[in-house]
């Protein structure tokens, strides 16, 4: 059990930079879900801290020790494989006592090692199979009990989920969460996927195009997300963007589709006209008597809720999704208006969110994981 | 999977397989047959008629104990080329695997020595290693090593396995190296993770993963060895000194052809053939296991 920094690191392939510049630092025994479209940089940060890859730049320091330079092997740190790696010629419990026998522990340790990690993952039937006789989520669990039974400092995770089928996907995240708080192993864990990212994470980081788009508690990201990044990859469906200006004194936006919206959360700097991004996720627009007009295309009933995919009559053809509760009304259009206290407001140049004025300070962890801590 | 595809009457299908079947039957079965009608007959030597002599010609064969040493020298000759080949493209192999600079050129120059004939390889060898003019051997001899391979038969012995084992490397090589890169990346990673290093990963992850290819090519490196090193051998010491690099296929060549003993000739071919047949049913039997289980 270890903290972990990850100081000004950077991955560079050639000329193509992978990882710009990350800062990042995790508690001991804490969970950090890091997130990103694929491409991201997101396995080449895990791998980087695993020892599979050299970083170009910087330092990771687990448990107080530089470990940049380190083989894997002498980094003490477990890693689940997104295709589970299992040994194919060994073995569950060959698989399991590998590691350990190599770390020249006594016999007799490695059998209750095992076995102890095998009791907890319900492995304990299954101990002299090979891995191709076992299912996709018996294999995982081999997998995550290879890395238990190291008892390691760090747990990394590499998309462990994705191989499985979505009701065993829910099961197993519920699983390593569990296990992850009962070991209190401080650990990694890489997805692209948000309901993962959202569920698992003590701390959630948003990676995109290798840099840092924000760090905080997935509530955080999900409630306050630090651009229109951010904001469009977390939270399904995605959130609605509509180009607005500043207004009344920085108090309001003016739809460029023609309301006036006003902050109910205070002031936002800048001077009237100043372009912006008005985000509203489609849950929070409400169906008004008169309000936007909003164009039908399609509507998808959910079973509890209804989801209409429509298009704004002007300016353009501005695309909006509404999250409705129950069923739809019937008709070509709809009326619906932003419930105020929703309002996302970004800059529309940088993307970056504009907090009401008094609020932006204190928030330093909303502005990027570079200036976290 | 069972795919079948119907024919309606025989024509069709007969037709389709007629040119595969006279090929094999032309330039098989028939000298094969051939071969086995003269391993029962005793021919005379000046061609004047052959008589049937039912097995005798195999019961002398066994009888006899240069016949005999002649298998053992084979078994031990084929073992000798089969582990070097074997092992040399195994180390190559794991280099080559690695990320290298100029790794596809690298992996093109291992390949060409498969496209050499017997005869060009045997005359390279001779090259290197004869005793008055090759490089090698010249450096021997000048250095108080005596090196002469038309006397010393293990010296002789040892040439034909390196000039064998040579031209073998190339064909392992590129089987070992598809075996090493079938092996997922994640596995030797995750052994990584776990603490295992350089050769001790080799031995407990790499070389078993392996093990098809390995066992594929070690047969087919025996029968290589047994049967295509003619033109090597018989190029390099034409089986000799004495009979000391006689293998098999070396005695057939020269009791059937130079000592125009055609009866006891064929019958060593028949025996020969048999041990082909045995090779091949084994290594049928244990693939076609493996590819449905």
């Amino acid at each position: 059990m270890a903290t972990l920094d990850l100081i000004g690191l950077r991955k560079s392939f050639g000329q193509t930079e992978v990882l710009r510049q990350v800062d990042l630092s995790l508690a001991d025994g804490e969970m950090l879900v890091i997130v990103g479209a694929s491409g991201c940089g997101k396995s080449t940060l895990l791998r980087m801290v695993a020892g599979l890859e050299r970083p170009s730049a910087g330092r990771i320091v687990l448990g107080g020790r530089d470990i940049v330079g380190l083989d894997p092997a002498e980094r003490d740190i477990a890693m689940v494989f997104q295709n589970y790696a299992l040994y194919p010629h060994m073995s569950v419990f060959e698989n399991m006592a590998y590691g350990l026998r190599i770390r020249g522990l006594a016999r007799a340790d490695i059998q209750r090692r095992v076995d102890e990690a095998a009791g907890l993952l319900g492995l304990s039937e299954l101990l002299g199979r090979k891995p191709r006789q076992l299912s996709g989520g018996q294999r995982q669990r081999v997998a995550m009990g290879r890395a238990i039974v190291r008892e390691p400092k760090l747990f990394l995770f590499d998309e462990p989920l994705s191989n499985l089928d979505a009701k065993l996907r829910v099961q197993m995240r519920a699983e390593i969460r569990r296990l992850q708080r009962r070991l209190g192993v401080t650990s990694l864990y890489v997805t692209h996927d948000q309901v993962e990212a959202m569920t698992l994470g003590d701390r959630l980081l948003v990676l995109h195009q290798g840099h840092p788009a924000q760090l905080a508690t997935p509530m955080e990201v999900f409630e306050r997300p630090a651009d229109t990044y951010v904001a469009g990859f977390i939270g399904a469906p995605a959130m609605n963007f509509l180009a607005a200006t500043l207004a009344e004194g920085g108090t309001a936006a003016r739809l460029d589709a023609g309301p006036l919206v006003r902050f109910v959360d205070g002031r936002r700097a800048g001077t009237d006209g100043d372009a912006l991004t008005v985000g509203i996720r489609p849950e929070h627009l409400s169906l008004v008597p008169d309000g936007l007009a909003l164009h039908v295309d399609l509507i998808e009933p959910l079973g509890s809720e209804t989801l209409v995919h429509g298009h704004l009559a002007s300016p353009g053809e501005t695309p909006l999704v509404v999250k409705l509760s129950g069923h739809a009304p019937p008709g070509e259009t709809l009326t619906v208006a932003l419930q105020p206290a929703q309002l996302h407001v970004f800059d529309r140049a940088s993307g970056r969110r504009i907090e009401p004025i008094g609020a932006e300070t204190g928030r330093p962890a909303l502005v990027g994981a570079g200036l976290a801590q | 999977m069972d795919r079948r595809t119907i024919f309606q009457g025989w024509a069709l299908p007969m037709l389709l397989v007629l040119p595969q079947l006279l090929l094999t039957g032309f330039f098989f079965y028939w000298p094969a047959g051939q071969a086995v009608w003269s391993s029962l007959t005793s021919e005379d030597p000046f061609g004047q008629g052959s008589v049937f002599v039912g097995l005798d010609n195999f019961a002398d064969l066994f009888a006899d104990p240069l016949y005999v040493q002649s298998i053992v020298r084979t078994v031990v000759f084929c073992l000798a080329v089969s582990a070097l080949a074997m092992s040399v493209a195994l180390a190559l192999a794991v280099f080559a695997d690695r990320e290298i600079r100029g790794r596809a050129v690298y992996r093109t120059l291992l390949i060409w020595p498969y496209a050499i004939a017997p005869a060009l390889s045997a005359v390279l060898f001779l090259f290197i290693l004869n005793p008055q003019v090759g490089l090698l051997g010249r450096w021997l001899n000048t250095h108080g090593l005596p090196w002469d391979y038309h006397i010393n038969g293990g010296q002789a012995l040892l040439m034909v396995v390196l000039a064998s084992a040579w031209k073998q490397v190339s064909y392992n090589f590129i089987f070992f190296l598809a075996g090493l890169q079938s092996i997922p990346r994640a596995v030797t990673e995750a052994a990584r993770m776990d603490g295992a290093r350089g050769w001790h990963r080799f031995r407990t992850i790499t070389f078993p993963l392996l093990s098809p290819t390995t066992f594929f090519l070690l047969v087919v490196n025996v029968v290589y060895a047994a049967f295509d090193t003619f033109g090597t051998i018989y190029a390099l010491t034409q089986g000799g000194p004495g009979k000391d690099t006689e293998t098999l296929v070396i005695k057939v060549y020269r009791d059937g052809m130079i000592n125009q003993d055609i009866g006891s000739s064929s019958a060593q071919s028949v025996v020969l053939m048999l041990g082909v047949i045995v090779v091949t049913a084994v290594q049928f039997r244990f693939m076609g296991r493996r590819t449905s289980a």
